[in-house]
Parts: structure tokens; sequence; C-alpha cells
């Protein structure tokens, strides 16, 4: 006699077991730590503190490895974790042109006040592997020069003095939180911007290139692109005036995109906007070309149609825990409504064989 | 018998641009009104305006529909009632049937639609409904369940037509039905038109640039430049004798047949 | 995970987050059918995996309570004892497998056999609130329609389908107009089950990726669409159960050997246990 397959609490926890063990891969090489996935894997660290939404370096590590290096996996721990933490308050705006950078670029001006800082970089690096590594060599330290402590004022500001840019509007109310109220469209740009700053890196990637070749088209230039440590600072009510309770790496990207105009309206060059936790730059730089695309309305462009124009369509697939538990979730038992289609498509069959032919 | 529409010191502005400032008009039961210009003249701001796509800046647009309720300023109904009045008394006939037909369903389902939106509930007399307009505009019965897209233009600018009037609706909106179809397809609509509007009793409201459409359909025309009217009259007088000198210029810049 | 969990709230969401879901089950109720916004948290469990009924369940739990989770109909499949788990550990609630003796039952695409009571809450996870969502994929479009209550489009559909298949090809998430005035979809059940929406007890719907949640207040209208030349049919595999005899209960088909053999079983396993230990079949 049949018997319906049982076992389900059972199966769950060998899976588990089996999946520890995994993680834990050969026990004859050396475990690795969270101390070094921190110190070692930043840029897989920092992309978890991005897109988990939450700066803690030390919680990024331990759940890369607990996640077995499955970023995404990881960023969906932060996630889970993070929605459990109380909100006590907003920090005031992060001044970013105080940032201590540690790489700052544009390229829009061969020189500006405060130079140009290259950083640490891949960019010109030849992408040779380096057998090196592998032989677990120590690293000769680099040079150091004294700090630049030179002021950096942002790029843009010098086009506003002379207003070739549009100005920012200065928002009037405190920007609405993304995950204490639903999305609801059409969102604010500080709504937009906090989805795209969380969103995944691969998607807004994705997106931002589909502006470059012509869908949405924006015409980017990286005004600056700047990475470095900012402060921190929350007012205290008891106190009446802002502490500062910390510090954060960003990578804030500003592009200045082609100029808006009429007959009223002299022409101006336009800003997308981008900013990220940790060093993210191709993050940072997508989302600025993203931000920029779903602009259109505001600065009277045209919609083209183009999928970055298209605001529901952008914050709505931009989430990669969202995206991941629903595409993953069809893994999950659907006996019930496969069985109704089944018989749907039984009885029309059944019905189509019973009708004349003509 | 008291007008129809009632269109009062309609303006529409985009920015510092005109797209049609102070236009006025009666519109009775049972007649078309032509509004012809070229493009840039504001006719189609004025048509957007008066068939609820476009918010007028200022003026009003009242529309009796009727049973002793009297005139209703369209401009000022709640959303609801204006999206109803637009499934059922009134109807709109874009340029391109793309714009007016769901591409994606079937002629039968294009049609039914307006009815199925008003609570019809049964699918048989739907079908016949679908299936006696289908006639009506000159389409084979056989193809009601095929998708517009496998349709000819001229096509799938009668079934926009049966679609819309399907409901049975009171006062038309078409914008240049005629355009971007060949001569020949546009002799055969503006016939089924002019029959379908003298059966009806339709009261329509035509935007064109082709004087001949006008010509055949409307009782009156209005002539549009850079926003304004600049005359306005029967539509034989008007064409015969235009007085205006934009008018005059449109007028004799068309080959006479 | 397994002993930390005392770190955690009772029934893990917070109380103020718990607050703000109660505020959106009450302004659901109020409104039979209209698909309330809500901030959804991020759970613990993916997206898809029943996130929206998990919020919606550690809302309405008390310490009395004596939960049942389904998927499928069944007690025992992988995803419902995750879930039972996770409230059996940070709630600390009694559970059940009889659908009779649970005060809340968590369900994923069914509608228990035994009939509800009053008293009892049956909270739905549901993918896809929407029901215009596959007509129309702009959600400021359709929260429009629904406003201004322009469902002809869902008639389309249906007409099309009846139009191309000769009857209407939609075998589960059949949408229902509630109260006479939103229509709904009632989650994936199978059209078999939508009889059952209009119920004594309280139903709770939960969308935790999509954000929203909605409700059917206890004994609500709740009415299938369809024509009334092509009426709605809750229609099954017309086969008894092979394990209870049952012929009014929904089957799953089971495949028992590689000729391709089968056999019906009641997909509500509760339902179709309690008939054998009372001796049917």
């Amino acid at each position: 006699m049949y018997v319906a397959v049982k076992g389900g609490a059972r199966a769950i926890e060998n899976a588990h077991a089996w999946l520890a063990e995994e993680r834990r891969g050969d026990p004859g090489v050396a475990e690795l730590s969270v101390a070094q996935i921190r110190g070692q894997l930043t840029l897989a660290v920092d992309r978890v503190m991005a897109e988990g939404s939450l700066y803690d370096p030390d919680l990024a590590a331990l759940a890369i490895k607990q996640a077995r290096g499955d970023l995404i996996e990881a960023i969906f721990l932060i996630r889970a974790y993070r929605t459990t933490l109380p909100r006590l308050g907003a920090t005031l705006p992060v001044d970013t042109g105080a940032m201590a950078c540690d790489r700052r670029i544009s390229a829009t001006f061969k020189d500006l006040p405060g130079g140009q800082v290259l950083g640490p970089t891949f960019d010109y690096t030849h992408r040779l592997l380096d057998f090196k590594l592998a032989a677990e060599a120590a690293q000769p330290e680099a040079e150091r020069a004294a700090p630049d402590l030179r002021p950096k004022p942002r790029v843009t500001e010098f086009l506003n003095q002379e207003g070739l840019i549009q100005d920012e509007a200065k928002a009037e109310d405190a920007p609405p939180d993304l995950t204490r109220a639903p999305l609801e469209f059409p969102a604010c740009r500080a709504l937009r911007q906090q989805a795209l700053t969380r969103g995944d890196e691969g998607f807004v990637l994705g997106m931002a290139y589909s502006t470059q070749r012509g869908y949405g088209r924006n015409h980017a230039f990286v005004g600056e692109l700047r990475i470095g440590t900012c402060s921190v600072e929350m007012e205290i009510p008891e106190l009446g005036f802002a502490v500062e309770i910390g510090e954060v790496e960003v990578t804030e990207c500003e592009t200045v995109n082609q100029f808006a105009g009429s007959k009223t309206e002299p022409a101006q060059f336009t800003r997308g906007y981008g900013l990220v936790f940790g060093h993210g730059e191709r993050k940072a730089i997508s989302m600025a070309l993203v931000d920029r695309a779903l602009r259109w309305r505001e600065l009277g462009e045209d919609d083209t149609g183009a999928p970055a124009q298209d605001e529901e369509f952008v914050l709505q697939h931009a989430d990669n825990i969202q995206a991941t538990g629903f595409l993953e979730h069809i893994k999950l038992p659907h006996y019930v409504d496969f069985q109704s289609e089944i018989e749907l498509v039984r009885k029309l069959r059944a019905a189509a064989g019973e009708a004349p032919d003509d | 018998m008291s007008p129809l529409l009632q269109v009062e010191g309609v303006t529409k502005r985009y920015g510092a641009r005109i797209g049609c400032e102070g236009v006025g008009f009666d519109l009775w039961p049972g007649e078309v009104m032509g509004i012809v210009g070229e493009s840039g003249s504001g006719k189609s701001t004025l048509l957007g305006c008066l068939a609820g796509h476009l918010t007028p800046d200022t003026g009003r647009i009242l529309y009796d529909a009727g049973a002793g309720s009297g005139a209703q300023d369209v401009t000022a109904m709640p959303e609801a009632a204006r999206r109803r009045l637009l499934r059922t008394d009134w109807a709109f006939v874009h340029q391109n049937p793309r714009d007016g037909l769901r591409m994606n369903v079937s002629a039968g389902g294009n049609v039914g639609e307006r009815l199925m939106a008003v609570g019809a509930r049964n699918y048989g007399a739907i079908r016949a409904r679908a299936g006696d307009w289908l006639g009506r505009v000159e389409i084979d019965g056989a193809r009601m369940d095929d998708r517009p897209s496998a349709f000819s233009g001229g096509m799938q600018q009668r079934l926009q037509i049966a679609r819309n009037l399907v409901s049975g609706p009171r006062l038309v909106f078409m914008d240049e039905p005629t355009g971007g179809l060949d001569v020949s397809v546009q002799a055969r609509l503006l016939d089924l038109l002019r029959g379908l509007v003298r059966d009806m009793g339709l009261s329509a409201v035509i935007v064109t640039h082709d004087l001949a459409v006008v010509r055949l359909l409307a009782d009156r025309l209005m002539v549009m430049k850079s926003g304004r009217v600049v005359e306005t009259g029967l539509t034989d007088q008007v064409l015969d004798d235009p007085q205006h000198p934009y008018s005059q210029l449109l007028v004799s810049s068309v080959l006479q047949v | 995970m397994t002993d930390g969990m005392q770190d955690y709230n009772f029934a893990y969401l917070d109380e103020e987050t718990k607050r703000m879901i109660r505020r959106a089950l009450l302004k659901a109720l109020a409104i039979p059918g209209y698909q309330v916004p809500f901030a959804s948290r991020e759970m613990p469990m993916p997206y898809g995996w029943g996130t929206g009924g998990v919020q919606v369940t550690a809302a309405c739990l008390v310490p009395e309570d004596r939960l049942k989770v389904i998927d499928q109909g069944a007690d025992d499949t992988t995803n419902a004892v995750s879930i039972r788990g996770f409230f059996a550990r940070t709630a600390g609630v009694a559970t059940t497998e009889r659908t009779a003796e649970a005060t809340l039952i968590q369900t994923r695409h069914r509608i228990p056999e035994t009939p509800l009571r009053e008293g009892q809450i049956l909270v739905y996870q549901v993918p896809i609130p929407e029901p215009l969502r596959f007509l129309e994929p702009r959600e400021t479009e359709t929260r429009r329609m629904h406003a201004l209550e322009d469902y002809g489009l869902m008639h389309v559909k249906l007409y099309e389908d009846i139009a191309r298949h000769g009857a209407i090809s939609t075998s589960y998430a059949y949408p229902v107009k509630v109260a006479g005035r939103y229509v709904m979809d009632p989650s994936p059940i199978p059209k078999f089950d939508n009889p059952k929406l209009e119920s004594p007890a309280i139903q709770l719907f939960g969308a935790g990726r999509e954000q929203r949640i909605y409700a059917v207040p206890p004994y609500t209208r709740v009415v299938s669409l369809d024509f009334e030349d092509h009426p709605f049919e809750a229609s099954k595999p017309d086969h008894p159960c092979a394990l209870c005899g049952a012929t009014d209960s929904y089957l799953d088909e089971v495949i028992t050997d590689d000729t391709g053999a089968r056999m019906f079983v009641c997909s509500d396993t509760d339902y179709c246990a309690g008939r054998r230990a009372e001796g049917a079949a």
C-alpha cells in the first residue's frame, strides 16, 4: 500500500549538517577566520555591507563565511539580522565634501583643487594572474606619502558657481525610509536612490550599461569619483547638538550629464548621483547613471520606453534578496497548482477529442 | 433642445507655449464638428482637453448626459465618473489603431470589452453583439477570434470603430481617423463612418488636416491657427467662401477635386 | 541559530513591527479584498517562501494559540515543517496537525477540507497579490483600476480563454470578487477551494515581497468571476482518494512506478488520516 513521503523534519536536519560540513571543507586545510575575510576580502565585505544596508564589516565577514562565499546569501543574512534592529533615529547627512579621500578622480578636469588621487585601484593593473600570490609570499609594504590634507571641494560645485550645472534642490522633509514604509509609486528621488544603493550590483550595472548603449542615453561623464571615510554625526535631543558617533567608508560618484535647456531656460548640465557603503566604484557609477535616467520626467525629457527610465521596472527588480527568493521559491512543492493544471489540460484535450473534425 | 456639449474658454499651455487658447463652441445632438488646421495649430491639444485626456488650465466643458441631470462640467468631475463616461457615452477613435486597440486580444474581445466593462456577463450575448458589430464595419465574422495584428491597417481602423461604437455612445471624438491609410481605403472608411454617424444619430468632433474628410462628414467647421480659432461656420460656407486669410490659404492649398 | 533564538522577541518580530502589521490587518478587514501596503520586513526565510504569511502569523499569535502549518494541504512537507518549527522555537506555542484543534492555520496553496469555524484564523502565503498583474504590469495603473472598479479587462481575459480553449483556463489563483467590490487573488489555491472562501473563520492574506496584506472577514460574500453561460465550476480529479475513499476532497496525483501507473490521494493529510482513523475505506 502507498504511504505518503514523510520525514520532512529529519531531512531538513540532515541537510543542515551536510551543509555545515561542506562549508568547512577539507579539515586538513586551516579554517578561514572572520578576521581574514574582513581584512583580505574587503571588496566582498563592502558589497555585502552596501547591499545588506548595514555598516558592520565584522558581521559582513561572518555572513560571507557562513554563506560559503555566496554574496547574495551573505547579504540576505545581514538583511534578516538588520530588520530585527530597532531604528533609534537618523544621523545628519554625511558631508562627503569633507571626506578623507583614499581615491579621488575626475574625468572632466585634468587638474583641480585638491588634486587627483589615484588610490588603490585595479584600473591600470594588467589583468595577468599573479602566481606570486599562490606562493603566499610576504607582500612588500607600499611606499607611503605624507597624508594629503588639502581640502577637496566637489567638482560639481565649480560648475555650479558658473551656473553651468543644474542646482540640486534641498530636500525639505526628512527622506522616507524604504525599510520602514512600503515602496509606493511614483517614488521620490530619495527613495529611488535608497533602492538603488541597496540594489543588486549586477542589476544596476546592467541597467546603467543599457543607458550607455542607447536605451535612455544621457551622455554621462564621471565628474568626480571619491572613496574615503566620512564622519557620521547624530543630533542628540537631550544635548541639543550633534556628536560624532563613528565613521564610515563610502564611495561617491557624481556624473555630469547632457545638458537640458529651452528658449526660456539657458542650457545647463544635469547630474546623476551614486553613493554606496565601502569601496564600490562600479556600483556607485552605475547608480549615478541609473539615477540620472530615472529623472527624465523632472528634467522634461522624453520617455523613450527604455527600461532604465521605467521607475517601476527598475525599483521593483533591483533588490536581489526579493529576486532570489521569488526565483528560487519555484523549487518549493507546487503539486496542488500543477495538479489543477494537469486536470485542466486533460479536460481540454478530451473536449477537443470529442469535437467533430472540420 | 439644449446643446450636448458646451465648450467655454478652454486654454491649455505647455510652459510658455500655447497649446490652445480661449476656445469655445456648442455642439448639438446629432451634429458633427470638424476642426481643421495644420500640425501645431492646437487642434489635437483641444481634442485631448475635450476628451478628458488632458486637463485644461482654464475653461469649462459642459456635457449634458440627458435624463434631466443637466449639463455637468467634465473637467470638475470625479475621476470615476469621468471614466464611466469615457467607456459608455463617449468614444475616442485614435489616428493609429494600435493606440485604440488591444493588439494581443482577439477582435471579438476588443469589441466586447466595453460591454463587459459595464457589466455584460453572458458570453454568448457578448459574442453575438461583437459579431453583429464586426459585420457593420465590414469585417468577416470568421475573423472574430483573430488578433488585430493579423489585420490590415484599414481593417484595424474599422475594428477600432466597432470597439468604440458597440456601447452605443452619443459623442465620438476622432483624431485624424483616416490618417495613415491608402487613399482607396480612406474613401471606404469615410463612407462607412458617414453611414454610422447618420444611422446612429451620433454627435462627433473630428480633428483632421484633410479637408476632404470634413467636407464629407462635418456639418460645421472650426479653423485653428497657433492655438486659436480663426474662423468658424457651416462646412460648405467655410470651404467655399473662406473669410480669414489663413482659411483661404488652407483651402487654396488643396487640389480641387 | 538554534540557541540564539531566546534573544528574539515573542514570535520573532519586535512589537513595533507587529503593531504596524496589525494596523494593516485591521484596515484590510475593514475593506474586504483591498490590498493594504505594509512595510514588510526581511525575514530569516527567503522571499517567496511564505514571508508574508509568517509576518501575519507572527502579528496574530498569542501564547495560548495552537498553530497548524500546511503546504499543499500537507503538514509534513518541508516548508511547512520549517515554518512550524520556526514558531515553535520563537513563540513556544503549541502546534497541531488537526485542523479542528488549531486556532491559527498558516497555509500555502490550500484551504483545509474540514470546515473552519468561528474563532479560527486562516493565514495565506501569497506570491503575487495583484489579480490584474499579468494583464497590466504597472502597479500605479492596477491600483487605479481597483480604485475606479475598472475590471473590464479581467473579463476580457476570461472571454479570451473561452474563445481560445472553450473554457476558462484558470485552474488555480482563480480571481474572485469580494463583498461586491474588490477583485482579489485568493493565492494559488486550486479553484476547487474557491467556494470555501466564504467561511466563518477570519482569512488573512500576506504577501511579503510585494508588501501587501488583504483579508476576507467571516461570512463575507466571495464570488468567483465567470459568465452566466460559462459558470464557475469547482472541479477536481474525478476519482476517490485511494487511501480513505473520500470523494469530496482535493487529490494529489502520485506516480507509483516507472510505467506511469498512478494513484490519487487526498492533498489534505489531516483530513485523510482522520477519515482512516474513523475507519473509512
